[in-house]
């Protein structure tokens, strides 16, 4: 694996990727899930499929663009996708989950429109749905980077409103923070993070890589920091060992990934339990 | 400490959707007060409370905090809110006590700025005063409603702030530490000096441990003296605010 990983570029690119989105992905989860907003990541992924569709539609019809990165599109779409969450959240007052089937849907939609046009599905559509350990390319490695880095910077200087809000949004009113301001800036951050992540793990499943590694962290984290490095640790050991797997059974990374996401999963459950019945039998003794 | 007017309402109306909730509403709090704002069920008592928060906007009238117009008022330090949802939070949240009661230095700490040592120290003071240090560690979902309850009278009170409000604050606290609860209140409004508005459906207790009371049922009925409410006949009760005081000593019966 080393030797090939020194000779291939596009396995660099792939696992430099991995390791990037192995970060960001569960630490986004971790304030998502805690605020009950794991829909919003199926959502937004979904509506990336759609400016990747609407891309390679592009790239096919209109002959003076040759060798567009979806990619981009796929991020502008998602962007776009997140801040009209926002909107609809606040025209669907009393139902605001209302807002995530609309995008989710609509998403898909467009997006089969899109596709259906250009041709219908083939390989580089494919790669995109399940993740690829090909498909990676120089470019894109150091887009996701850059949105690492902004998405690191942002959450460590804003640590304490984003937790502040995922507790209690009362009291940070209260407190003086900017909800409004704070929550679009962190799912515009989510929508980053998505379109990066989408190119390893696959648009269907780049959700499981920011929610199951933070459902195995809750069994066992004690404080809310704790929940941040566990995630970022099952996070990174799913996607690293799920892309080496990929190569080696030439099977789409978003599968092996999300297995061995799920493996920790049932392996935290287990755990809890068994330390549960422990303290229980202590207990009694 | 010479009494300064830090909470001033005047004439303040809020509709929820078409219905009137707060009406024509003024409201004078003075610094040392320990006030009890009592009423029946969807008497506006939690909503007066967000209006003087700024988590409602009212539909007429003025809110003044320590003497500013609410829209400019930014030293939200100075005001420590225990809520009514305390006692509803998600309580699978995995937070421990100590990080719960930091984010009550938030606005203290202003933006772009980080947690450090000295704010542990004093989140650490906090959760002394309300006798909950050794639970500093541990998850806020393992706690009972009235450890969690203190739990986050520490958040309010780790700003030092000079004026604290507390919805319904005795919610799911057993009625053992409930006295507890509220020696700990009167304690901090003494020794502390520390400006209290508590909602409280139970008016026995808080016409005994408050210095004032406030009656509303949309709008203020009564304000003054404890004593003096306490003097009250049913009687007079019923002529102060007709049918409202049915529901009230209804209420009290259970």
């Amino acid at each position: 694996m080393l030797e090939s990983f020194m000779q291939f570029e596009f396995l660099q690119n792939a696992a430099i990727t991995g390791l990037l989105i192995g970060i960001v992905a569960p630490l986004l989860g971790v304030f998502i899930v805690v605020r009950r907003l794991s829909l919003i990541a199926d959502a937004l992924s979904h509506i990336t499929l759609t400016g990747i569709a609407a891309s390679l539609l592009l790239e096919k019809r209109v002959s003076s663009i040759d060798d567009w990165n979806p990619v981009y599109m796929g991020m502008a779409f998602s962007v776009a996708g997140a801040i009209l969450i926002e909107r609809l959240r606040k025209v669907y007052k009393h139902y605001e989950e209302l807002a995530i089937p609309i995008i989710l849907s609509g998403g898909i939609g467009l997006g089969v429109i899109l596709i259906s046009l250009a041709d219908g599905f083939n390989t580089d559509l494919f790669s995109y749905l399940f993740g690829s350990v090909t498909a990676v390319s120089r470019d894109s490695m150091w887009t996701v980077l850059l949105v690492t880095v902004i998405v690191i910077f942002i959450v460590i200087f804003f640590y304490k409103e984003l937790f502040v809000l995922s507790f209690d949004e009362e009291h940070a009113s209260v407190s003086g923070v900017n909800g409004r301001w704070i929550h679009l800036l962190f799912i515009v951050m989510v929508a980053l993070v998505i379109a990066s992540a989408m190119q390893v793990v696959g648009i269907l499943l780049v959700s499981a890589l920011m929610t199951l590694p933070v459902a195995s962290a809750l069994r066992i984290a004690t404080s809310f920091k704790q929940t941040i490095g566990l995630s970022i640790a099952f996070g990174e050991v799913s996607v690293m060992v799920g892309l080496y797997s990929s190569y080696h059974l030439s099977v789409p990374p978003g599968g092996t990934i999300v297995v061995m996401a799920i493996l920790i999963l049932v392996m935290s459950i287990i755990y809890k339990n068994v330390r549960n019945q422990q303290w229980i039998k202590g207990e009694a003794s | 400490m010479s009494e300064q007017t830090i909470v001033k309402l005047d004439n303040v109306s809020f509709k929820y959707e078409r219905e009137t909730v707060v009406q024509d509403v003024d409201l004078e709090i003075k610094s040392g007060q320990f006030l009890g704002l009592v009423g029946p069920n969807g008497s506006g008592k939690s909503t007066l409370i967000k209006l003087m928060l700024g988590l409602e906007k009212p539909d007429k009238g003025t809110i003044q905090l320590f003497g500013r117009p609410l829209k400019q008022y930014k030293d939200w330090q100075e005001i420590g809110f225990v809520s009514q949802k305390a006692n509803s939070f998600n309580s699978g949240f995995p937070a421990t006590v100590l990080e719960v009661v930091k984010t009550g230095l938030v606005s203290r700490i202003g933006t772009f700025k980080f947690f450090n040592k000295k704010h542990k120290e004093k989140a650490m003071d906090a959760l002394r005063t309300v006798e909950m240090e050794e639970y500093a560690h541990a998850g806020i979902g393992d706690l009972s409603g009235g450890q969690q309850q203190r739990v986050f009278i520490a958040r309010a009170l780790v700003s030092d702030p000079s004026l604290m409000i507390l919805d319904e604050p005795t919610v799911g606290v057993d009625a053992k530490h409930v006295t507890e609860f509220y020696d700990l209140l009167g304690r901090l409004n003494k020794e502390r000096g520390i400006t209290l508005l508590m909602i409280s459906h139970d008016i026995g207790t808080i016409t005994d441990h408050a210095t004032h009371v406030v009656c509303m049922n949309k709008t203020v009925h009564f304000h003054g003296q404890s004593e003096e409410y306490k003097e009250f006949s049913e009687e007079d009760l019923n002529q102060l605010y007709g049918y409202a005081v049915q529901q009230l000593t209804h209420n009290h019966s259970h």
